[in-house]
């Protein structure tokens, strides 16, 4: 192929990307872009880690093990935040993509629709890893004790988390043509993470409050992230409350994503 | 080389309509283009220029009708990166340099041409680390076409893509575009500029509400707004004889001022030279702003003949 006679070059020859365009050097760009971003970073890492100074846990919380709150479950709930945090920032990136008309750029370029939500998926996923990450450490560093095996289930469950928060960001993202998305959705982030349980047991909520909670997308996720510390058995309405919020945000973000391509 | 047995037009619309709502912007459009065309989209605002556009690049449908781009769908010779365009709309991130922009994009394509050869050849290498959102508008459009470049595309498609340059960035933008064509690529831009589309355009495709009013070169869509208007001083002058002269469009009379549109200049000239007192006889060749605004107004929908050539007054648009 020769760049002196583009019109030379057979038609036919012309061959499309494989996975739709879905790459690692796109992909490392978007990460890069992503560390550049002071907010990205300030959500992702700082929060998270403010957070768990704040409860502060090993020493404020052993006394009040007794009623079901210890060092490692509150641990467990931050990362699920910072999770949720992170993931979601990085699905509503879509948002701010679609305001600078990036959206449009790149739909003249072979990238697929699909593998555009696949690659915004995968960077919200790896910035909630890295919240996860992070407040494990703190605990780790904090005298958090747990068995080796809880706490690398603990902190996968916590990472799987995201998913749902991931796909509530693609669907916020879609919804909000703003480039402020996050700061409509942050205060709705702290309701679903007081209501779910995050920081604060259902147990310890006001009554209305605990008939509210279980319906929370957090409710489950977290249940989840924690139940190979606390034991007991396994609620079943956990894993329906993940899924469904999932495949709810999911679909929601697919009808949005449809209208916005289709658009124009 | 352009004229392979077999080889696909690139682009064919036969019968394009689109509408939104009651806005017929695309209004029956038949266009062919062959490979290696320079050709220009000109029209006034709202005449169709990028919706037509878009549905080249399938980023919209035709409500009826069917578009081709070189013998396949839009959508099937934008994945293979054999069209690419510069769109008004089409955004940058502001957080990713220039470099960063071009790698990005590179790595959507199957075979993209070198980064650093496509940053040279659209004449932004030296700013290749600067941050998009400190680039000016005309370097922020060389990005974009820089972008267009990288997979080597047959047809690129511009829309209007020099609107708010300074003349330098014009200039620059231009040439940079021209040495590229050289090269044999097809190029398809829409403008609402006169002097773009007659510098730079080796076919001219007026648009018109949604249709095509005129198509051919330059000089021929220049001939299409009625050949020449003579003026002359005549006092009394007798409109009937002069409307039965031969290739005469149209007779206007003010006081003592005579203006007569026709094709045939030169018996007009005669006859006000001979067989009248006539003074002061002028011959005005029609420009292509003259044809622009003659094809594009909206009397032109059924008397061209009639209108009076009072370009300068109109051309603020």
């Amino acid at each position: 192929m020769t760049a002196k006679a583009p019109t030379t070059v057979p038609l036919t020859a012309r061959r499309a990307m494989p996975l739709g365009g879905f790459n690692l050097t796109f992909l490392s760009i978007e990460i890069r872009r992503l560390l550049r971003n002071r907010r990205t970073v300030v959500v992702t890492l700082i929060v998270p880690v403010v957070l768990f100074l704040l409860f502060n846990t090993n020493k404020r919380l052993e006394a009040l093990s007794g009623i079901g709150l210890t060092a490692a479950t509150t641990m467990i709930g931050i990362a699920v935040y910072g999770a949720m945090l992170a993931a979601t920032s990085g699905g509503a990136m879509v948002s701010i993509e679609r305001a600078q008309g990036w959206s449009r750029q790149l739909r003249l370029t072979p990238l697929r629709p699909a593998a555009y939500i696949a690659i915004k998926l995968v960077v919200a996923m790896l910035l909630g890893l890295t919240s996860v990450t992070v407040v494990f450490a703190c605990g780790a560093i904090d005298g958090v004790q747990m068995a080796p095996a809880v706490w690398v289930l603990t902190g996968a469950l916590a990472w799987v988390a995201s998913l749902v928060f991931a796909s509530f960001g693609l669907f916020m993202g879609y919804l909000l043509p703003s480039e402020n998305v996050m700061q409509v959705i942050g205060p709705v982030l702290a309701v679903f993470s007081l209501l779910g349980g995050l920081f604060v047991p259902v147990s310890l909520l006001p009554s209305a409050m605990q008939d509210i909670a279980p319906y929370m997308p957090t409710y489950g996720v977290v249940a989840i992230a924690r139940f190979p510390l606390v034991g007991g058995d396994f609620d079943p309405t956990w894993l329906l409350s993940a899924v469904v919020w999932t495949a709810a945000f999911a679909a929601a973000a697919m009808v949005l994503f449809r209208r916005d391509t289709r658009r124009s | 080389m352009t004229g392979d047995h077999g080889s696909p037009a690139a682009i064919e619309l036969h019968d394009v309509h689109r509408s939104f709502g009651q806005v017929h912007a695309v209004d029956g459009i038949d266009l062919r283009l062959a490979l290696g065309e320079i050709a220009a989209l000109l029209g006034p605002n709202g005449a169709g220029k990028t919706t037509t556009l878009d549905m080249i690049l399938g980023l919209g449908r035709p409500d009826e009708g069917t578009v081709q781009v070189l013998g396949m769908s839009p959508a099937a010779a934008v994945s293979r990166g054999l069209v690419a365009a510069v769109l008004q709309t089409g955004g940058l991130l502001k957080d990713l340099t220039v470099r960063e922009t071009v790698r990005m994009t590179a790595s959507l394509y199957a075979a993209p041409r070198p980064v650093e050869e496509v940053l040279e050849r659209a004449g932004i290498a030296s700013i290749a680390d600067r941050l998009v959102g400190k680039c000016s508008g005309g370097e922020q459009q060389r990005l974009r076409f820089a972008l267009a470049l990288l997979p080597d595309p047959a047809l690129m498609a511009l829309d209007e893509p020099t609107a708010g340059m300074d003349v330098e960035g014009r200039r620059d933008f231009w040439s940079a575009i021209r040495r590229d064509a050289e090269q044999g690529r097809t190029v398809l831009f829409a403008t609402h500029y006169l002097e773009e589309a007659d510098a730079y355009a080796d076919r001219i495709i007026l648009l018109r509400q949604g249709r095509i009013v005129a198509d051919g070169t330059a000089a021929e869509v220049r001939n299409l707004s009625s050949g020449r208007s003579v003026r002359a001083s005549l006092p009394d002058a007798d409109q009937a004889t002069l409307s039965a002269l031969p290739g005469v469009r149209s007779v206007e009379i003010r006081g003592d001022r005579v203006l007569v549109q026709t094709m045939d200049s030169d018996a007009v000239a005669r006859y006000l030279l001979t067989a009248t007192p006539a003074r002061d006889v002028e011959i005005v060749a029609h420009n292509l702003e003259d044809a622009f605004l003659a094809l594009t107004s909206d009397e032109a929908a059924g008397a061209s003949a009639d209108r009076a050539p009072s370009a300068p007054e109109r051309s603020a648009a």
